[in-house]
């Protein structure tokens, strides 16, 4: 029932066991539908350091918060060790290995060129000296 | 003069913080010197002690270091980047990856062309490309996006990031 005071709790309140009041700072980024998301972030974060944290943010930047604090639980839980600090080593190495790479592609283009360059400017000597030639006979 | 409880003179960070005695076997007492007490400082305010206790007692004793340096990376973040925490580091190296691998592709590309069409090279001069990289970062199962769009920009420079 839409109406009903039991369904209108967000997750955060149902899972606290209290009144979810009008102003809840949890409720707009805690639906009822979704108690999972709730429960994942309490056990890391705990509810008052949530609550806390979304309070000290302007209300447009909320949303975006509670959600990045949600991947970032998940990944805690999923890696009690690293949690998402893994994926930023991850990618500092693949950041690396791309870099190293791109260094040694452009080294083989760089000799190729000049190698090239090298061939060309020789030729274009030997063309100079025909044609002097050819001018002065 | 003599206070009215003693404190070891080998207390914790955690327990001078938390204002208690330290025990012998205390949890935090190998991870948070001393020495280092904004260390604990910022862990409690983004994660709880207690909560820092359950996630060190679940994880084996050869790793809980490992354990309280990302917890405080990530507690580091967290407090330097309120909205966007952690994520908006592997934000910006997602999209440093992207600009690499953009890169990348047109150097290869450069590259078969020149060796197609350079009249230098012989047969036996074949020039061996680098093996392609993978390129999406090891997602773990639980299905995060392989590239987060922030819809601001995120404290982090690239500085920091190095």
């Amino acid at each position: 029932d839409y109406l009903s005071m039991n369904s209108s709790r967000c997750a955060a309140c149902k899972y606290l066991r209290k009144r979810c009041p009008s102003e809840c700072i949890f409720s707009p980024y805690f639906p009822p539908n979704n108690p999972q998301r709730f429960a994942c972030v309490h056990r890391i974060y705990g509810a008052s350091n949530i609550g806390r944290m979304l309070q000290q943010l302007p209300v447009y930047l909320r949303a975006e918060a509670a959600d990045c604090l949600y991947y970032e639980a998940q990944c805690r839980i999923e890696n009690p060790v690293y949690g998402c600090v893994g994926m930023i080593s991850t990618l500092h190495q693949q950041i690396f290995s791309a870099q190293e790479q791109l260094a040694k592609v452009q080294a083989e283009i760089a000799l190729i060129n000049n190698a090239y360059t090298q061939q060309e400017s020789s030729q274009f000597q030997q063309l100079d000296g025909l044609l002097s030639n050819l001018n002065n006979f | 003069m003599k206070g009215s409880e003693t404190r070891s003179s080998s207390s914790c960070a955690a327990c001078k913080f938390l204002k208690r005695r330290c025990t012998p076997n205390c949890i935090f007492a190998p991870y948070f010197r001393s020495d280092e007490p904004t260390k604990f400082a910022k862990v409690h305010k983004v994660f709880g002690a207690s909560n820092v206790s359950k996630i060190l007692s679940e994880v084996p004793e050869e790793q809980r270091e490992d354990a309280v340096n990302s917890l405080a990376y990530e507690a580091e973040a967290r407090l330097r980047d309120p909205v966007y925490g952690c994520i908006g580091a592997i934000a910006m190296l997602q999209k440093k990856m992207v600009e690499l691998q953009h890169d990348l592709t047109i150097a290869r590309a450069r590259l078969a062309h020149y060796a197609s069409s350079s009249p230098l090279l012989n047969d036996d001069q074949a020039i061996t490309l680098p093996p392609p990289i993978d390129p999406s970062p090891s997602s773990s199962s639980s299905g995060f996006p392989e590239s987060f769009l922030l819809s601001q920009q995120p404290i982090w420079s690239d500085e920091d990031l190095n």
